[in-house]
């Protein structure tokens, strides 16, 4: 192996860190026509009358669309495979209104100036509607916030908007009274987690453009190429045949462009127009009007016996999807099935959920995609079970949690084929120095310094439904092209995908171009999401390889004039395996383009029927001031079973950025608001993402497993990472103050209230 | 009202009113001048993902009027590109350059730091980047890329 596990350079690292033209905005036609939206003031409303008049003749204004104008087919933002899960719900445009921030009008022009200006003149007549602004009362409110008779399910997922239900459902094994009669000990605790912002530093961009077959042609700052054509032709009423969608550099992603938050606006303006058409999203509209993560409100009941075994779990998640339903039948799914199977010596659980409308931003895709929710409340609840029974945090979670070869039945009865978990958790507990700081040390000066453990897992990619489809081809003097429909949102999988390929070829990687993503010409590929590229494309780029190799060999061995079965293929030259003769590759391609039938052209596609996780411990150190309740984090240790890692340092920095997301949403991603639902953190001067100084030291480290049904026996690394942060820091917390605090994020404020509240 | 501006070396005159307007940030002045390196994170002046050179301070260009610029030389990435390149590789290595839309604004501010601090320490660097935001790398691996840079420097200039 010379590429694999190797920490190859990512193959557009130098194009941007010499800052080319790359991304979406930067390519944008100059003459392109403005485009912005006029958003709600009102929670909820309905639509009496919009005025354009004045405002269309504000000079190079070139157009206004309202829900008049805009095509009434329902369809979801969702990047879902058909049928999405998620209730098609959504108007382009529509009369109701249904959160501040809801898109009232379309407005184009020449100049942002001009169009602002419009934005400012279009009169528009509410009738202002009471909204359904708490979570915990949408359920069989009698607000409705989707009445509309053409709302529509694809999918059995419990919904019904006759009842603000966005989806619905009760799981579990095993018999659960009786398994917690067997407890010694119970928690019951309830935790809440915010709607964080994936606040990724590209906003939401894309430009759309009539090409010369008069197909609209759409490039966007997108996750999900293939799907944004599927949801664009459901949104415009067009077919899909009508519909070019290409992604360039992305400017980072996290779950945020797994929705259509922006194409559809410029692409309706340049379907009425015929115009260049571009829209970037400000960061407030970042911030009011885009995709977060699903506020939850989980209750755990976790019961052990005497000996710390955990017998019977019964979890309950509350999942706010706000005003629309994208993702919100998916992400509460994970908040437990991917929480509770940690703890493989269960003897029964229980897993029920509801997902509801309400009248604020509407939620999406973020990394961890409710997993990240669910670890904060699972392990928060073992972490108080430890406390009650007297024990080590780290020591409960080794005597129950999950080992290879285990069944775990609340993760769809799948089989853990490869984990590593209990030799993460030692070397994670040797990195930290657990047992010599555990579980605080007062440091005389007013502080003290502790350290809190949490593990979890999460996926690679969705069992079954998955696609990913590569092809690869031999060029003039054999070079490869590898052609992909995965979507490099910065994390590297352009890199990565080359790297499986040139092992799989036994090539250099600098013997391969890659080409994604043009859905006229890519191969399908659903996307880069649900932690699925390594796993699923990587493993379709390792079938297409052993395609070409036979393609390669047929042809070489027609050259020599002997059988197929006679040679072999060493990355250089097809060679006879018995006599000293040999054709090079380079031959061999360029023979290929000469009075030949046979195209050295390979494709393959890959799902699994299996989705194995990776699973990773996380212990903080933190150091609080007794007086304020500030907490420093002083040291972070992290160790991840990503099954063999392809390329150490993208990885490594896939979860030293994860860590920092997670510390994010544990200590200073504040979401509140006004009592009409405005949302209070709408910029970074009040929405505080870390900054380099807020995150102390981060120390990453891998203990592999070696997946055999994934490519050279890797698992996904981009989701798992965010997860322990906020457990871990509540556990250090509690075990410097004796405070848990159960709502996310854990300020200063919370701690002094805990700590003084006490006293 | 005439402003003179030097981008990178190169001499650029605008008419306020004429070619731009007076309340034009310099962040699109620079953009309209085919600097696209520069890009605008926020509208608020937090992320850094928008600085530049002034005369070899770095500031932040949605901050300054393009007004603000005349007579001064601003520098870009696209003017830096040998010194980006260099440091460049440094990230790269650590694959800490990651989607690489921070990477021109930090990049542009480390290397100011380089020529304003001489052997700056951890803490030093933390503190003069602290106003660069990235949401990919979680800072780290940026940091190891500065530090082997700097004792790279200081191999060199022995």
């Amino acid at each position: 192996m010379k590429a694999v596990n190797a920490p190859i350079r990512k193959k557009d690292a130098m194009a941007l860190v010499t800052g080319k033209p790359v991304y979406t905005n930067d390519i944008a036609p100059k003459d392109c026509l403005i485009v912005k939206v006029l958003r709600s003031p009102f929670a909820h409303a309905l639509i009496r009358e919009i005025h354009t008049k004045s405002a269309l003749k504000v000079p190079g204004v070139t157009c206004i669309l309202t829900y008049k104008d805009a095509p009434n087919s329902r369809f979801t933002t969702a990047g879902q495979t058909f049928p999405e899960p998620s209730p098609y719900d959504r108007y382009i445009l529509d009369q109701r209104v249904r959160f501040i921030g809801d898109a009232v009008a379309i407005v184009a022009g020449e100049s942002e100036k001009a169009v602002n200006r419009a934005l400012k003149m279009i009169k528009v007549d509410y009738q202002e509607l009471e909204p359904v602004l708490d979570f915990r009362t949408a359920k069989d409110n009698h607000i409705l916030v989707h009445p509309e008779e053409d709302w529509k399910a694809l999918c059995e997922v419990g919904a019904d908007n006759k009842r603000n239900l966005v989806s619905s459902e009760v799981d579990g094994h095993g018999d659960l009274e009786a398994a917690f009669a067997k407890c010694d000990y119970i928690v019951e605790e309830t935790y809440h987690t915010k709607a964080n912002q994936q606040a990724m530093m590209e906003p939401f961009s894309t430009f759309t453009y009539q090409d010369v077959y008069g197909r609209l042609n759409v490039i966007s700052s997108t996750q999900i190429t293939f799907h944004v054509r599927r949801i664009l032709a459901n949104a415009l009423n067009i077919p899909k045949s009508k519909i070019r969608v290409i992604k360039p550099r992305i400017g980072g992603g996290f779950g945020a462009k797994q929705s259509v938050v922006s194409e559809i606006y410029p692409a309706l303006v340049t379907m009425k127009t015929g115009k260049p058409a571009k829209i970037v999203y400000t960061r407030e509209e970042c911030q009011i009007a885009a995709s977060p993560r699903h506020e939850m409100e989980i209750k755990v009941k976790v019961g052990a016996d005497k000996n710390g075994i955990i017998k019977a779990i019964d979890m309950y998640t509350l999942s706010n999807s706000g005003a629309y339903s994208e993702h919100g039948p998916t992400t509460v799914g994970l908040s437990g099935h991917k929480s509770i199977p940690l703890y493989a010596k269960a003897e029964a659980h229980r897993f029920s959920f509801d997902v509801v409308y309400t009248n604020l931003q509407s939620a999406g895709a973020y990394r961890g995609y409710g997993a990240t929710q669910g670890f904060f409340a699972m392990e928060s609840a073992v972490n108080e079970l430890a406390a009650k029974i007297g024990m080590d945090p780290t020591v409960i979670r080794e005597i129950n949690m999950v080992k290879e070869g285990d069944v775990m039945p609340a993760y769809y009865g799948e089989t853990a084929t490869s984990c590593a978990l209990d030799r993460c958790m030692a070397k994670a507990k040797d990195m930290i120095k657990w047992n010599e700081k555990y579980p605080c040390k007062d440091m005389g000066n007013g502080k003290i310094r502790s350290v809190g453990v949490a593990m979890c897992m999460q996926g690679s990619g969705i069992s079954v439904i998955d696609t990913g489809a590569v092809n690869v081809k031999v060029n003039d003097d054999g070079f490869y092209s590898l052609m992909i429909g995965a979507s490099d949102m910065g994390t590297g999988c352009d890199t990565i995908l080359a790297q499986i390929m040139a092992d799989s070829m036994d090539c250099h990687i600098d013997n391969i171009v890659v080409y994604g993503v043009d859905t006229d010409t890519s191969p399908y590929d659903k996307g880069s999401y649900a932690s699925s590229t390594t796993y699923i494309t990587g493993m379709a780029v390792v079938k297409a390889c052993e395609r070409l190799r036979v393609k390669i060999m047929e042809e070489g061995a027609k050259a020599l004039e002997c059988s197929i079965d006679d040679v072999d293929f060493d990355g250089d030259k097809v060679y006879m395996i018995k006599e000293e003769k040999s054709i090079s590759l380079k031959d061999i391609a360029n023979n290929s383009m000469v009075g030949t039938d046979n195209t050295l052209f390979a494709t393959a596609s890959h799902f699994s029927p299996v989705s194995p996780p990776p699973f990773m411990v996380g212990i903080a150190e933190v150091e609080i001031d007794k007086e304020t309740g500030f907490l420093q984090l002083i040291d972070y240790a992290a160790v991840v079973d990503c099954g063999t890692v392809i390329n150490p340092n993208l990885a490594r920095v896939q979860a030293e950025g994860g860590i920092v997301q997670g510390i994010g949403m544990a200590l200073t991603e504040e979401v509140t608001y006004s009592d009409k639902g405005r949302v209070y953190e709408n910029s970074f001067m009040q929405y505080k993402i870390p900054s380099r100084m807020d995150i102390g030291d981060i120390r990453v480290e891998f203990e592999s497993s070696y997946e055999p049904s994934g490519p050279f026996g890797a698992k996904s690394i981009g989701e798992v990472v965010i997860n322990t942060p906020s457990p871990a820091i509540a556990n250090a917390i509690a075990n410097a103050t004796g405070v848990q605090i159960r709502e996310l994020p854990m300020t200063a404020e919370k701690i002094f209230k805990g700590i003084h509240g006490k006293e | 009202m005439t402003i003179k501006v030097w981008l990178n070396g190169k001499e650029i005159e605008k008419d306020i009113e004429k070619d731009i307007e007076a309340d034009l940030l310099l962040l699109d002045f620079l953009r309209q001048n085919g600097c696209y390196s520069v890009k605008r994170g926020c509208e608020t002046s937090n992320c850094g993902l928008c600085t530049v050179l002034m005369n070899g301070t770095p500031v932040l260009s949605c901050n300054v009027l393009a007004a603000r610029a005349d007579g001064k030389n601003i520098t870009t990435i696209e003017g830096l590109q040998e010194e980006a390149e260099d440091f460049g590789r440094f990230l790269a290595d650590q694959g800490a350059e990651q989607c690489g839309y921070c990477s021109p604004g930090f990049i542009m501010n480390v290397l100011a730091m380089v020529h304003e601090l001489e052997d700056p320490t951890e803490t030093e660097i933390k503190e003069y980047l602290s106003g660069n935001l990235c949401r990919c790398t979680g800072y780290v691996g940026q940091l190891r890329a500065i530090k082997l840079y700097l004792s790279r420097k200081r191999e060199e200039s022995k």
